[in-house]
């Protein structure tokens, strides 16, 4: 059932400097949504409309059917983690907990409960009568998600919530909010980053902003596999996707490409006749290639190796136009300097033509 | 010589002496006293480390102690001493001789009133000015003009308030402000404002709380903007109506600023003086314990009992003050 329905939403500053436009997008409930995109794309900016502290310029906002575009953010149903994670200061973290609830005017009994569930649940109960700065990080990032829990909303914004915590608390805090939506199912969270690590690993979708737009809304494993632009193919997985320009030279069920640095590469991106001839991007993930010593795709000298163990990154034509990165499972010594042929899957072959994929025409 | 000039030549030489004795002291230190070498070059180079600090302090040390301590130390000597005995040592018996007096008490009493009214006073008004000031396009230029009785003395302003308070006979026309609207309103007989036993004192305690609006305003709207905005927001989605977040966000959380402005206005509140004086010279029941002293010591040139009124002052200030330094150094931290 759709929740949260944006229709042609836009957000411009001052009259003409426009951030946002045209943002269509219909939202489930029990969604983990995902907005990822590079920064100054206005994903903040959208989730702030969403939420009500920021006006929304044009187009409608609608939340289980009501249009929402003028109606305070306290009556929108939702809730938000916040960035810095905004605890008030002066308040111990039951107080911050309670605030809305006073507002709202609960009940004592009510309030206590509503408290101490959200405390068991993100494991609060020691620190309920510290003050804020008596809490690490993690804590207060805990606390901040409790202040929304306790506020029982139909949805949750999280904007950036991980992005002031260390790399290992990051990972642990991630997985808890992983669980913490398990355990609340029919409840919407909205989640904004720049990690595309949390972007993968949470959402049920992922919205890529880019050019004040949406560039491509799908399923963490469907942008990762169907890109629809060369845009979200290289936005989406580390390191970026390579991309070699090449020309159509068979069509059909399965395309084949004539590379510009003489390799062949066989995609199953179906053509038409019409494509012979067509000047496209040749985009293969670095994890995707393969060693080979037959027909080839591409062929270099190894500029550079990294070696991280589980992979190993090869580097060739770095000081070139079009730089390619593989990444070959395990350990490879010596291969510095020397002369790599390198082929891939047709199924992971994506083909690419003035920036749209070939598959979404 | 032209004033102009001289007061050039004074600045040249105070600020070349000042450069000249850090400049020339520091160098005997290094090269005469403790030099950097020979066999106790690193030694050398230690103790002239330490006694470093000492000999920049000197200057402010020794004026310090001149200006400030000494004269305390006189005042409390004063304090017990005689005039009608040629200054000899007589203990408390000017302290004694203050209490049985009915104008010192009036004073004590009308401190103690200015006390609690104008640091109320200004720093509701300042809080206010700060929070309605804060992100509107005019606000600079409101805070500025509100800003500005800062930077008239007190007598200036003392007298710009007796324009004011002015009374003129019933019939001619008024120039004071009050009494004009006061005629209009009610019809009635124009007031000398500054006679009324009581209220007169509110009279004079308006015009340090129109002095010292400006400063509150300025310190507590530095600290409103020190609030984190997302804090405020996240008051917004929690359903906070605009006085909720005023009450319940913004001022807890610059309560320590705010009892910061509090107490150092109670300090120059405290040391009130030039506005009575200027207005009614503590006539008519406004009498001020900073204007009690001066009566006494400069008009009936009794230094006894004047210095033990500065005594009381200083007693009255020390531990606001000391409250005061405390916390402005918590803050700093």
């Amino acid at each position: 059932m759709t929740q949260l329905k944006l229709s042609d939403v836009g957000k411009t500053y001052g009259g003409s400097v426009e951030v946002l436009k045209d943002i269509n997008l219909d939202i489930d409930t029990g969604e983990l949504i995902v907005f990822v995109g590079p920064s100054g794309c206005g994903k903040s900016t959208l989730l702030r409309m969403i939420a009500g502290l920021e006006q929304i310029s044009s187009g409608q906002l609608e939340i289980d059917g009501q249009l929402v575009n003028d109606v305070p953010p306290a009556q929108r149903g939702i809730a938000m983690v916040f960035q810095s994670y905004a605890l008030y200061p002066h308040m111990t973290v039951r107080e911050n907990m309670a605030f809305a609830l006073k507002l709202a005017n609960k009940g004592k009994a009510e309030i206590d409960a509503a408290i101490t569930r959200a405390a068991k649940m993100l494991q609060l109960e020691p620190y309920l009568d510290r003050l804020p700065k008596a809490l690490s990080g993690g804590q207060r990032q805990r606390v901040a998600i409790g202040r929304s829990i306790v506020r029982d909303p139909k949805v949750f914004l999280f904007d950036e919530p991980l992005s002031n915590l260390d790399a290992a608390l990051r990972v642990a805090t991630r997985i808890e909010i992983a669980q913490l939506k398990e355990q609340m199912p029919d409840r919407t969270m909205i989640y904004v980053t720049h990690d595309q690590v949390e972007a993968m690993t949470l959402a049920s979708r992922i919205v890529v902003l880019a050019n004040k737009g949406i560039a491509q809304v799908g399923t963490p494993l469907e942008l990762y596999e169907r890109p629809n632009s060369e845009f979200v193919a290289q936005f989406i997985g580390s390191p970026a996707m390579n991309l070699m320009p090449g020309e159509v030279i068979a069509t059909g069920t399965q395309t084949r490409v004539r590379l510009e640095g003489g390799g062949e590469a066989l995609s199953d991106y179906p053509t038409t006749d019409s494509d012979m001839g067509l000047k496209v991007n040749v985009g293969v993930r670095p994890e995707d290639f393969i060693e080979t010593d037959e027909a080839m795709l591409f062929e270099g000298q190894v500029d550079i190796t990294e070696k991280l163990g589980e992979v190993t990154l090869l580097y060739f034509n770095r000081t070139e136009d079009d730089p390619v990165i593989a990444k070959l499972p395990g350990v490879h010594r010596g291969m510095r300097g020397q002369a790599v042929r390198l082929t891939a899957a047709p199924d992971k072959i994506h083909l690419f033509a003035s920036g749209q994929s070939l598959l979404y025409r | 010589m032209h004033p102009a000039i001289l007061g050039l030549v004074t600045i040249a030489i105070g600020v070349g002496g000042c450069v000249g004795y850090f400049y020339l002291s520091n160098m005997v230190l290094d090269h005469v006293i403790f030099p950097a070498r020979g066999p106790n070059a690193g030694k050398n180079i230690n103790r002239a480390n330490q006694i470093r600090p000492w000999l920049f302090l000197f200057p402010a040390l020794f004026a310090l102690c001149l200006y400030l301590a000494y004269p305390v130390v006189e005042t409390l000597r004063l304090s017990l001493t005689d005039r009608d005995a040629d200054g000899a040592f007589v203990g408390l018996a000017n302290y004694t001789q203050m209490m049985s007096e009915a104008k010192f008490w009036e004073a004590m009493r009308n401190n103690m009133l200015w006390l609690i009214v104008v640091p109320a006073l200004s720093t509701a008004f300042g809080l206010l000015a700060a929070q309605l000031t804060d992100r509107i396009r005019w606000g600079n230029l409101a805070k500025s003009l509100i800003f500005m009785p800062m930077a008239i003395s007190f007598v200036g302003a003392a007298v710009i308030w007796k324009l004011v308070y002015d009374a003129r006979p019933a019939g001619t026309d008024q120039i004071g402000i009050l009494n004009a609207v006061y005629i209009w309103m009610t019809g009635a007989e124009p007031q000398t404002w500054l006679t009324l036993p009581f209220w007169n004192s509110f009279f004079l305690m308006a015009v340090l709380v129109w002095i010292q609006t400006g400063f509150a305003m300025v310190i507590l709207s530095a600290a409103l903007r020190g609030i984190p905005e997302e804090t405020v927001e996240a008051a917004i989605v929690d359903g906070a109506g605009p006085m909720q977040i005023f009450f319940k966000i913004k001022v807890p959380q610059i309560k320590s600023t705010i009892m910061v402005v509090w107490t150092t206005i109670t300090l120059v509140v405290l040391k009130v003086f030039d506005i009575v004086f200027a207005m009614t010279n503590g006539q008519w029941e406004t009498q001020v314990l900073a204007n009690y002293m001066y009566d006494k010591l400069f008009r009936s040139n009794d230094w006894g009992v004047g210095s033990a009124a500065a005594m009381v002052i200083m007693l009255l200030v020390l531990p606001i003050l000391i409250w005061n330094v405390r916390n402005a150094r918590q803050e700093m931290r």
